[in-house]
């Protein structure tokens, strides 16, 4: 199938420059970008005047297969990606069995063969996620992982990271580091502030953070590991990542939509919805975390995608399960609370979504341009639609930004040169 | 004034005008209780049910006896003796009971916000007896009660609440509905025990007991569960009962006629001396019957009592 993208605005996130252009797509290639192209072969795609932007990554989804198929399962959060303008994600590895042996890895990635996004899975750094013994890495990432991460079961022992830190870095794996002292954490169901002391729920204080940002920044330095920060969410790990990217380490980091969009007080009603880990923070931390966002600190944004089935979000607050869906709400988000208040440049924006992300991973597709492979996403920075969880493609509906009015979302999202998402419906 | 609310799950939610109505309704509860006939018809063809997923006895027998003085039938279910101990959840737990002619459902649960998320899954009133760390109202309401009893009203009192602040439903409930009043309340524990922001919700923080005492009207004294000790929150019950135990040289420091409260069960020696807790001072046997009065109050007008007599 041939198609010409016509009279959109083409965004490179590499140069951060948007220029007029078409594309000319074949046999999942870009194969001709230029002002004015016409090819009567060629299937007409009209963009219209939006952004013809390289396929966004989200680097952080919980796709829950295999174990958990009743929350999500490979299918529908591909499809979920798709809709929210994702042509790949990378899976945490924390599903059952953990996907910490190849054989995890090759069933998630032939279960993914046909799916409506790319799927990268990520390995475990630890057996079982258990924090005491090295995963086969080398294994790992023969099959295809792409990053080693104990999401949400953090590595607690210094001594068991330092060495997966060393061995990562032997083979040229990234390290992916949920930030959590667990003795701080303790059992915590909420950041620690007012909202935490009137609810009378457990609180998380922002140490709980920002000690293991600390620690893994200490130790990606002694190592020479490639470290990335998953889903930081405090001011003060917005200072130490800014303080070690001064230093010349080689750290990286990522901020979720919920992060940069909720306070506490979300959870104001007991609202089991916003429940998640790491915790919604303060207003003070979530202009941190745009500040970090802008000045470069923070390079990626990442969903944390984390579906949770309508019986588990349905209960007494503390029983509840962390986590919340992102992947069909985040291009809204960010377009709504980042690119329309001027905090990031469209090109920004668009790089933290996908560049960035395919640089810490080491995955090609910087760039729209002859040779690349045809993954691209079409954002309509004026398109406006009201957040109903009974419409999203995710088989959970655990999202807090119900009715929330969005404004610039995706119009089309193209896999290896295939339609998956046109104008807002899933063509698979 | 009506009460217009379907549950009581905290006094965050409510005016002073309706801590007034609530208060001013136990008056006459009151006087029953004192009577040799304990019972009124007011709630015949009520019904309530105590369901406590946490153990407690003054609580549960305080609820029991305010539905039984005012006629409604009553029924307690355990955790460990009801379906919840098969994994039932609470909603369904909460439709059930609805669906066999519950009008009041009065809970305890370990989870804060337990109270709130039961009143939204169920149409019958729920009454929150204490929910994890977040609220206890009917034992804010009893200890006001007491308060505006023997002080006549809350304007300008100073009141104390000493102990472990963190993990108490009382002392959230008291801040609430005292400042609410105009009353000014001081927290104060060990900085381990007290939670964080607390001065966010009016409260004035301290950790030195002698300060915090200076001239105070009431002095409400927690009780400090022993295995917080355990959990490493501090070190010692000797010198935590050195630093915040209330005996009678601590209370040199209060207001003459300053009165002692104690949600109870006491840890006698420990956060309280005996010769204070048996005092002159302490009120802390009539708050047990100002507890039956208030839920009484409670009870009546949950069920829509207004359109019945108090007195009758």
């Amino acid at each position: 199938m041939r198609y010409l993208i016509k009279g959109g605005v083409v965004v490179d996130p590499v140069s951060e420059k948007l220029f007029e252009s078409d594309l000319i797509v074949e046999n999942g290639s870009i194969v001709e970008i230029g002002r004015e192209l016409k090819d009567p072969q060629a299937e007409i795609i009209d963009a219209g005047g939006r952004y013809v932007c390289p396929g966004l990554l989200d680097m952080h989804v919980h796709l829950r297969e295999p174990g958990y198929e009743y929350k999500e399962n490979i299918q529908s959060g591909t499809r979920a990606a798709a809709m929210g303008g994702f042509t790949a994600v990378a899976c945490m590895p924390n599903t059952n069995p953990v996907a910490d042996n190849a054989a995890v890895i090759n069933l998630i990635k032939q279960k993914a063969g046909n799916a409506a996004a790319r799927v990268y899975p990520i390995g475990a750094l630890t057996k079982g996620s258990q924090g005491k013994e090295l995963t086969e890495m080398a294994d790992l990432k023969a099959a295809g992982a792409v990053a080693l991460s104990d999401d949400g079961q953090p590595v607690m022992d210094a001594g068991i990271m330092y060495r997966v830190m060393q061995y990562a870095a032997m083979l040229g794996l990234t390290v992916i580091s949920h930030c959590e002292d667990l003795s701080l954490a303790a059992g915590g169901q909420m950041h620690e502030g007012v909202v935490s002391t009137m609810l009378g729920l457990k609180g998380i204080p922002a140490a709980a953070e920002e000690v293991m940002v600390a620690r893994d920044i200490l130790l990606a330095e002694a190592t020479g590991c490639r470290l990335h920060l998953a889903h930081i969410s405090t001011a003060g790990s917005v200072r130490l990542v800014r303080e070690a990217k001064a230093r010349g380490i080689k750290v990286s980091a990522e901020v979720t939509p919920h992060h940069f969009t909720l306070t506490e007080e979300a959870v104001q009603g007991f609202n089991t919805n916003a429940k998640v880990n790491p915790p919604l923070r303060r207003q003070a931390d979530v202009e941190a975390v745009k500040e970090g966002l802008r000045d470069g600190t923070i390079d990626v944004i990442a969903t944390d995608h984390a579906p949770h089935a309508y019986h588990e979000k349905d209960a007494e607050f503390q029983y509840a399960p962390n986590g919340l869906i992102g992947l069909e709400t985040a291009v809204g988000l960010v377009f709504t609370k980042l690119v329309q208040p001027g905090i990031l440049t469209v090109p920004q924006a668009v790089a933290k979504l996908s560049w960035h992300p395919k640089q810490v991973l080491g995955l090609p597709g910087g760039n729209l341009q002859p040779g690349a492979v045809a993954d691209i996403t079409i954002l309509d920075p004026n398109l406006s639609e009201v957040v109903d969880p009974t419409k999203l493609q995710s088989k959970s509906k655990n999202t807090p930004f119900v009715r929330w009015k969005l404004t610039g979302l995706p119009v089309t999202t193209m896999v290896n040169g295939k339609i998956i998402m046109q104008e807002r419906r899933l063509l698979v | 004034m009506f009460w217009q609310r379907k549950d009581l799950l905290g006094l965050r939610q409510l005016t002073p005008e309706e801590i007034n109505l609530v208060l001013d309704t136990a008056v006459p509860m009151k006087e029953i209780i004192g009577r040799k006939i304990k019972k009124t018809p007011t709630l015949r063809g009520r019904s309530m049910v105590t369901l406590f997923y946490e153990n407690s006895t003054r609580t549960r027998t305080s609820f029991d006896l305010a539905a039984k003085f005012l006629s409604a039938d009553t029924v307690g279910l355990s955790a460990s003796s009801s379906s919840v101990a098969k994994g039932e959840s609470l909603r369904d737990t909460g439709l059930t009971l609805t669906a066999m002619g519950v009008d009041v459902v009065v809970m305890r649960h370990p989870a804060s916000g337990a109270a709130e998320y039961l009143a939204r899954c169920i149409p019958a009133a729920v009454i929150n007896a204490g929910d994890g760390t977040h609220e206890h109202p009917t034992q804010a309401l009893l200890d006001m009660f007491a308060i505006r009893e023997k002080k006549g009203s809350f304007a300008g009192l100073k009141v104390a609440i000493v102990g472990d602040i963190l993990h108490s439903r009382v002392a959230r409930s008291n801040i609430w509905g005292l400042t609410k009043m105009g009353a000014e309340v001081r927290v104060v524990g060990p900085a381990t025990l007290l939670p964080a922001e607390i001065e966010q919700m009016g409260a004035r923080v301290y950790t030195e007991l002698d300060a915090a005492l200076e001239g105070v009207d009431v002095v409400n004294v927690l009780r400090i569960q022993l295995e917080r000790q355990q959990q490493g929150l501090f070190p010692s019950i000797r010198e935590y009962s050195r630093l915040f135990g209330i005996n009678q040289r601590r209370l040199e420091r209060t207001a003459p006629d300053a009165l002692i409260l104690h949600p109870g069960p006491m840890n006698r020696g420990v956060e309280i001396d005996p010769q204070v807790a048996y005092g002159s001072r302490s009120v802390i046997t009539e708050q047990v019957t100002n507890g039956v009065a208030v839920r009484m109050a409670l009870l009546y007008l949950l069920t829509g009592g207004e359109h019945s007599a108090i007195s009758n």
